[in-house]
């Protein structure tokens, strides 16, 4: 069919001009699975060190399968992402590089990094319970697993178990209270017929609305309505004070295995766990900043100080897959 | 869903086509707009909108996904339907009627018949879409196959437990396709002749012209005006300007010519298979042409991730190919080429679908016409067919633009460093919750889709006036 190979040469041609070229600059290349309030700190960190920060933005695993099938030809310096369990399935599958910075082990607290250097934790935020001002005294909240208790039948918001966050929740509760009374707690939440939601802003919404009384949701989630509505009539507990702590994930970034730009890329995750990028996470996304030394935003620190549960965050990763077991088997959709 | 999308969509479209009442030619395109909005838009926004109203059942149950659905996946057969309908000669209702059937009746003996390849390709290409709507049901809460698929992958990370239950899916969607060539059969669907009469529309009054258009106005409500109303007091409340134009330029720009080129390249590559099934009715053709449609059934993540590896794969071969000639290095992964690949993977089912009930409509006798006139080969397509098609060929192109359009997973996944496009942007807010802000490139993705529905529209009017 002669005809076609004008076309056919046309097609390669064009395919040609689509493909994109590789080449190495002084950059930082950053897989950023974490979507919100971290422009101003590459920006910040561009103007300081000429260094030109270039972002792909996606969801954690489709980026991980990315960067797995790029393999050592991948432009990619830096993976950022949300969730520990994130952060550990990356180092476990091999995507990661362990950096000795005495800098970052300076900045970042020893439980909200990776034991074995390959990834730190950046933003620190605390999932914890979440109740109407209107309808609930402080008082009668404890744990997560009082919120199992008969009282909040029908008065329960969750978001669905296969949402990352919650993942990691029950994955940290299977640490710490191993899985048959984790599998109890669960049972308990599941017989109070919670209502489910997605998206943690929308349970934080239902409350508001009287549709339920307790929910589960992000600190900074509150933290943004609060900033939007100071009258939101929804408070935050702090969960298992009593016990290990609430529970607390971060978003954490750690530098590729086949970064093309390593020391680019340790200079970039050094700056961002620095006071000055710090204050900045801070006050964008209204998370806790993950440096003892900087301060977190008015709101947040309008909450006051509270225990964090001071488990590794990596258990998250370790014990995800058990947790997502766990959520099928107690019918914790 | 899928029941309710074929009757409101062949409804509908017998509605416009063969009626007249008031604001009738208004809905006979206004219909199709649905279309501009990508579900997971109007998931967030549906539930926006009645998630806290007291007086309605839980939006969250069964219900609040099928409305959804339905109002976003009928124009898929409303588009297909319509053509249909306008394709048939009106001298074959007028025979029908004379032969003492009625209206509705001879609609259900003639006209419906005809229309059916079209109908059932349509409703085919809407209940695929929505097996692989990822988005929409993990919005509300529930729980499908689709979404166990994506949950056992990217919950435990377990790969191949994910890839036996997307097998399940595909097992689904070809089902789907068998059921539809099996109640085809082997019947061939006659055309009018060239300068047969078009239906003739009958003028509706009183009272049952105030329900078709009382019909056709609420579902262009429910399906497009509210969700747009909503979106727009959104964007206002957030500040429409805010310093965004300049991103927003390049966004939009970005999108068009993406989808653009992805619409070009698979209407090709469609119309290239459905010729081959016309020309070459062997077994082996048929099932491969098959086959190659079944992405459509499969969600986009799934296509994204499932296109890595051979990309990945063309990437060493490529790089140890060029290290010969010398030539600098290059990827394919992350590459406008390899976006386009997932694309077609993803739509071809759209353009084949569609060019060949349309290929199956034009009858044999023309071809062998044209071939004992000197006509054929290359020349029987460029003169006899690509002029009938045309309106085909039309409709395919702007499905496959507003479909890349808002295609998100495979863009997200397999797109260069620095290119984003109007779904990306959406996601990027709607994923952390930012509804509002998420409503301006919203509204930027359904104006843009807006632009090719009126085009096409307009050019299928034409060529059936």
């Amino acid at each position: 069919m002669t005809p076609w190979l004008p076309a056919l040469l046309v097609a390669v041609a064009f395919t040609a001009a689509l493909v994109s070229p590789l080449v190495a600059a002084d950059e930082v290349v950053v897989y950023s699975a974490r979507h919100y309030g971290q422009e101003p700190a590459f920006e910040a960190f561009t103007n300081q060190t000429g260094i030109a920060v270039k972002v792909l933005t996606g969801d954690a695993g489709p980026l991980f399968e990315r960067l797995k099938a790029e393999g050592g030809r991948s432009p990619a310096d830096v993976l950022l992402t949300v969730d520990a369990g994130n952060l550990w399935n990356a180092a476990r599958a091999g995507l990661l590089s362990p950096v000795t910075s005495t800098t970052l082990a300076g900045n970042v607290p020893a439980h909200l990094r990776d034991p074995e250097n390959k990834w730190f934790g950046l933003t620190v935020r605390a999932r914890t319970i979440m109740y109407s001002t209107k309808k609930v005294a402080p008082a009668e909240l404890s744990t997560y697993e009082a919120l199992g208790d008969p009282k909040w039948k029908g008065r329960l918001c969750l978001r669905s178990s296969g949402y990352i966050y919650n993942q990691s929740l029950v994955a940290t509760l299977i640490k710490r209270h191993g899985e048959p009374r984790t599998e109890a707690i669960l049972k308990g939440w599941v017989a109070n017929d919670p209502k489910l939601i997605q998206g943690d802003t929308k349970i934080l919404e239902a409350i508001a609305a009287g549709q339920c009384d307790v929910g589960i949701a992000n600190s900074y989630y509150l933290a943004r309505l609060l900033a939007k509505d100071p009258n939101v009539p929804v408070g935050i507990f702090w969960a298992n004070q009593q016990i290990h702590g609430t529970h607390v994930n971060v978003s954490g970034a750690g530098v590729t295995a086949h970064a093309r730009n390593r020391a680019s890329a340790i200079r970039f995750l050094e700056f961002l766990s620095s006071v000055e990028a710090q204050q900045m996470f801070a006050t964008q996304s209204m998370e806790f900043p993950v440096n003892p030394k900087a301060e977190a935003h008015p709101i947040v620190r309008s909450w006051g100080s509270f225990r964090q549960d001071d488990i590794n965050v990596a258990s998250a990763g370790e014990f995800q897959a058990a947790a997502t077991r766990l959520s099928d088997r107690v019918g914790y959709r | 869903m899928g029941a309710g999308s074929l009757l409101l969509g062949t409804g509908l479209a017998w509605l416009v086509s063969a009626y007249r009442f008031p604001g009738s030619s208004l809905f006979a395109w206004a219909l199709v707009l649905p279309l501009a909005l990508p579900a997971y838009v109007m998931g967030f926004v549906l539930l926006g909108f009645f998630e806290f109203s007291a007086w309605l059942p839980d939006v969250r149950g069964w219900w609040g996904v099928t409305l959804t659905m339905t109002l976003v996946y009928y124009p898929y057969v409303f588009v297909l339907a319509r053509a249909a309908f306008q394709e048939q000669a009106s001298s074959l209702m007028e025979a029908a009627r004379s032969l003492g059937r009625s209206r509705p009746r001879a609609f259900l003996a003639v006209a419906l018949p005809l229309a059916r390849p079209a109908i059932v390709a349509g409703a085919a290409l809407a209940m695929m879409e929505a097996l692989a709507d990822l988005g929409t049901v993990s919005l509300f809460g529930h729980r499908t196959l689709t979404e166990t698929v994506y949950r056992t992958w990217a919950g435990m990370f377990d790969r191949i437990a994910a890839t036996q239950l997307a097998s399940l899916l595909l097992v689904g969607a070809f089902a789907l396709l068998v059921i539809e060539r099996a109640t085809r059969g082997a019947r061939h669907f006659l055309n009018r002749p060239r300068g047969g009469r078009q239906l003739v529309n009958v003028t509706l009054e009183g009272g049952s012209a105030v329900a078709a258009t009382a019909a056709c106005a609420a579902v262009l409500a429910l399906g497009f005006v509210l969700p747009v109303a909503q979106l727009v007091v959104w964007a206002w409340s957030r500040g429409l300007a805010a310093g965004m134009a300049q991103t927003f330029t390049t966004l939009l720009i970005d999108t068009a010519w993406l989808a653009g080129g992805a619409a070009i390249v698979i209407t090709l590559v469609g119309l290239a298979l459905a010729y081959a099934r016309r020309l070459d009715r062997s077994r082996l053709t048929q099932l491969a042409t098959e086959f190659s449609a079944m992405g459509y059934a499969v969600p986009g993540a799934v296509i994204a991730v499932g296109t890595l590896g051979p990309l990945a794969f063309a990437d060493r071969a490529l790089a140890s190919a060029l290290r010969t000639i010398g030539v600098g290095d290059v990827l394919l992964t992350g590459s406008v080429a390899g976006i386009l690949f997932a694309y077609l993977v993803r739509f071809l089912a759209v353009a084949l679908q569609g060019l060949d009930a349309a290929l199956v409509r034009i009858p044999r006798s023309m071809d062998e016409a044209a071939q004992s006139l000197g006509v054929a080969g290359r020349r029987l397509l460029g003169r006899v067919h690509l002029p009938m098609l045309r309106g085909s060929l039309g409709a395919t192109m702007l499905l496959l633009w507003v479909e890349t359009m808002k295609e998100l997973p495979a863009t997200l996944l397999l797109r260069p460093i620095g290119l984003k496009t109007l779904a990306i942007e959406i996601w990027e807010r709607t994923s952390e919750s930012l509804w509002e802000e998420a409503a301006l490139p919203a509204l930027a993705l359904v104006l843009v889709g807006l632009i090719p529905l009126l085009v096409v529209t307009r050019l299928t009017r034409r060529t059936s006036g």
